[in-house]
């Protein structure tokens, strides 16, 4: 399907030349897609359209534009873009493209390609020898690549949000605690049972308020059912975990009695000192001494991980990784796979993840604080479920309609 | 009263040929032209009343006596015409000339936009109805629509013996006005059965015959000798009628309309 974006201006409501002219397309066996349309509010208000036309090849396309010339329709002349080399590493050209997270077509020598590794927040690099637009971080420009320059030439397509009936469309970027949140878990339950039957992965985003609130063990259930894919969390997350499976408490609180473990505050390090003394969670595993919790089953059932560092980390544990952009390259390597991602109780990670997914992946954002779903759907992840409870009572539900 | 604008016939005749009517082989007749219009002149100023002005016939420009392409008026200012056909462009500046003298504000669309002046562009009342296709661009109707700040509705004619709108539509009054409805495409048939209610179909022998082409000057219309059944249509809903042999037009491709520009 090749299409052409034209527009429609004047009375053509009252004149039917809008309906003459969208019937003319349909009657040409080609398609449209009004993009825009401002209608005139009094009978004197001119009405303005924007229609994209597609048809089957561009022979066909230009005839039913030819046609539909004659009424009105314009044209929106579509321009190469500009590419302009970065005249050093790690520097976008003055004036780059800024990418979102939508869909992205750039148009090179009169032929549309689509933007790979759709990103947000990127610049788009051309890769002459195998002709293909990618997005690409500043830190990872190197002097001399050919950058798109100015807005010419670039085609966003966004997200339909409204064409099915669902969670994921309906109730998009609604961020409420006042929503019917069994349907939603529910719908929620069916997207990623459709997820774990097709070749894309499932991504959970944690927060250690997991093993806090008592939830770790509805984590593994969901891995030991194979619903974790992918797991990318920081330090705090792996460090508490270890804490319960080593110690049975979570920030020195026993969790089967909700009462402080004397000496309880010095677990989690104690916790991490044992994981450092093997070198890595396999090797702690294999030794016989980390036996249960979440970073068990995940090396168990290979579950892909990814572990940020930040500043504050105790520690930190063996494989978190503390440089931040070789933490985002990392989480890169794995975004193109994924199909649904769960993000729970952590707004750093959440808002990291939330900015490296295309806006077409569907994301949960499930808090207790209604600023983090917030926040992501501030971020322009437009397509977050916002879920404000306590991750206890979610994790409980969402296993129960999953299993 | 109202004030029309004429050209005197003295340069009238088929030099070209940019519409299905035109033929050189079948030229104008002078001195039959001259008498058919100086009927239609009298006819206008004489019983149906209205005042005339005169614009001086250009050797060179045999179509300057259809003055109804000169432009739109609307009040004092005039969009003036963009001619399709390079044969005809020569009159825009004359024109221009004219409308510049007697005190009107010229407007000038864009260079690369055809419009044909009143010939495409009629007034229902207060509704100003354009058509495309043959001569006109609808690209010109949004520019007068934003020029004016008023709602155009825009018919496509589909028939080329019916090249410009007054060959097939007269509004005689606000809500009514005749037609031949073959000459539209559905849509505009739609428009017109929408936004006037009182629609006089015209049967084909008439339009052929030009009975579209007429001038409205309050209960008197005049039209080409020989439409008889409109005439009877017109009759009975109390018009005056005034026919006029204009055949020498008719082979041009222009009747009593064309011949006229309402200047108020």
């Amino acid at each position: 399907m090749i299409t052409e974006e034209i527009t429609l201006e004047g009375h053509i409501i009252d004149s039917l030349i809008l309906s003459k002219v969208l019937d003319e397309i349909l009657a040409y066996g080609a398609e449209y897609r009004i993009k825009d349309i401002q209608v005139g509010q009094t009978r004197d208000d001119r009405t303005f359209a924007r229609v994209e036309v597609g048809a089957k090849d561009r022979a066909a396309l230009s005839e039913v534009i030819a046609r539909i010339a004659r009424h009105g329709a314009t044209v929106i002349a579509a321009e190469d873009v500009r590419l302009v080399p970065a005249e050093k590493d790690g520097v976008f050209p003055e004036g780059f493209y800024s990418t979102t997270n939508q869909r992205t077509a750039v148009r090179h020598e009169g032929v549309w390609y689509d933007v790979l590794d759709q990103e947000m927040d990127c610049g788009i690099v051309f890769d002459a020898a195998r002709r293909r637009f990618r997005c690409i971080p500043v830190a990872d420009i190197k002097a001399g690549d050919l950058v798109v320059v100015g807005y010419r030439g670039v085609k966003v397509t966004p997200l339909d949000r409204g064409h099915k009936a669902g969670v994921f469309e309906f109730m998009a970027s609604a961020v409420s605690s006042e929503k019917p949140k069994n349907v939603i878990i529910r719908q929620i339950a069916e997207r990623m049972k459709a997820v774990r039957q097709s070749e894309k992965k499932i991504l959970l985003v944690g927060g250690p308020a997991i093993v806090h609130t008592g939830s770790a063990h509805h984590v593994v259930r969901l891995i030991e059912n194979g619903y974790v894919d992918v797991l990318f969390a920081g330090n705090a997350l792996a460090a508490h975990d270890i804490e319960q499976a080593l110690y049975g408490t979570s920030l020195g609180v026993y969790m089967d009695r909700a009462i402080p473990a004397e000496t309880g505050h010095e677990h989690h390090l104690r916790a991490i000192n044992t994981i450092r003394r093997y070198g890595s969670f396999k090797a702690a595993i294999e030794a016989g001494v980390l036996t249960s919790g979440i970073m068990h089953a995940v090396v168990t059932h290979e579950v892909d991980f990814v572990l940020a560092g930040s500043i504050r980390d105790d520690g930190p544990l063996p494989e978190v990784i503390t440089d931040s952009l070789a933490a985002q390259a990392a989480m890169r390597r794995h975004i193109g796979s994924i199909g649904f991602a769960l993000m729970i109780a952590t707004t750093l990670h959440s808002v990291a993840t939330g900015n490296l997914l295309p806006a077409d992946v569907p994301v949960v954002c499930v808090d207790i604080n209604p600023a983090v779903a917030t926040k992501l759907a501030d971020r322009g992840s437009f397509q977050t479920v916002g879920l404000v409870t306590d991750v206890e009572p979610f994790l409980r539900e969402l296993l129960a309609e999953l299993e | 009263m109202p004030t029309l604008l004429m050209c005197p016939p003295t340069y009238f005749d088929i030099e070209y040929e940019i519409n299905p009517w035109m033929s050189r082989l079948r030229g104008a007749n002078a001195r039959l032209a001259e008498a058919q219009w100086t009927h239609l002149r009298d006819t206008l100023s004489g019983p149906v009343g209205a005042r005339l002005e005169m614009i001086e016939p250009r050797p060179g420009l045999p179509d300057l006596v259809f003055t109804a392409n000169a432009g739109l008026v609307v009040g004092k200012r005039v969009i003036l015409s963009r001619f399709r056909f390079p044969a005809r462009s020569g009159e825009e500046p004359v024109f221009k000339e004219w409308f510049t003298a007697h005190g009107f504000e010229v407007i000038e669309l864009p260079a690369d936009i055809f419009f044909e002046g009143a010939g495409d562009a009629l007034f229902c009342g207060d509704q100003l109805f354009c058509g495309y296709h043959f001569r006109s661009e609808i690209r010109s109707h949004d520019e007068i629509a934003k020029l004016l700040g008023r709602r155009i509705l825009s018919l496509q004619l589909t028939d080329p013996r019916f090249y410009h709108l007054d060959t097939c539509f007269c509004p005689l009054q606000p809500g009514q006005a005749m037609y031949y409805p073959p000459a539209f495409d559905e849509y505009a048939r739609r428009v017109l059965a929408a936004n006037v209610p009182d629609l006089i179909a015209v049967c084909e022998a008439d339009a052929l015959r030009f009975g579209c082409n007429a001038v409205c000057v309050d209960r008197h219309v005049v039209l080409p000798a020989g439409c008889t059944t409109l005439v009877g249509e017109l009759c009975g809903r109390g018009y005056r009628v005034h026919p006029v042999n204009l055949s020498e037009y008719l082979k041009s491709g222009g009747s009593a309309k064309c011949l006229t520009l309402r200047l108020d």
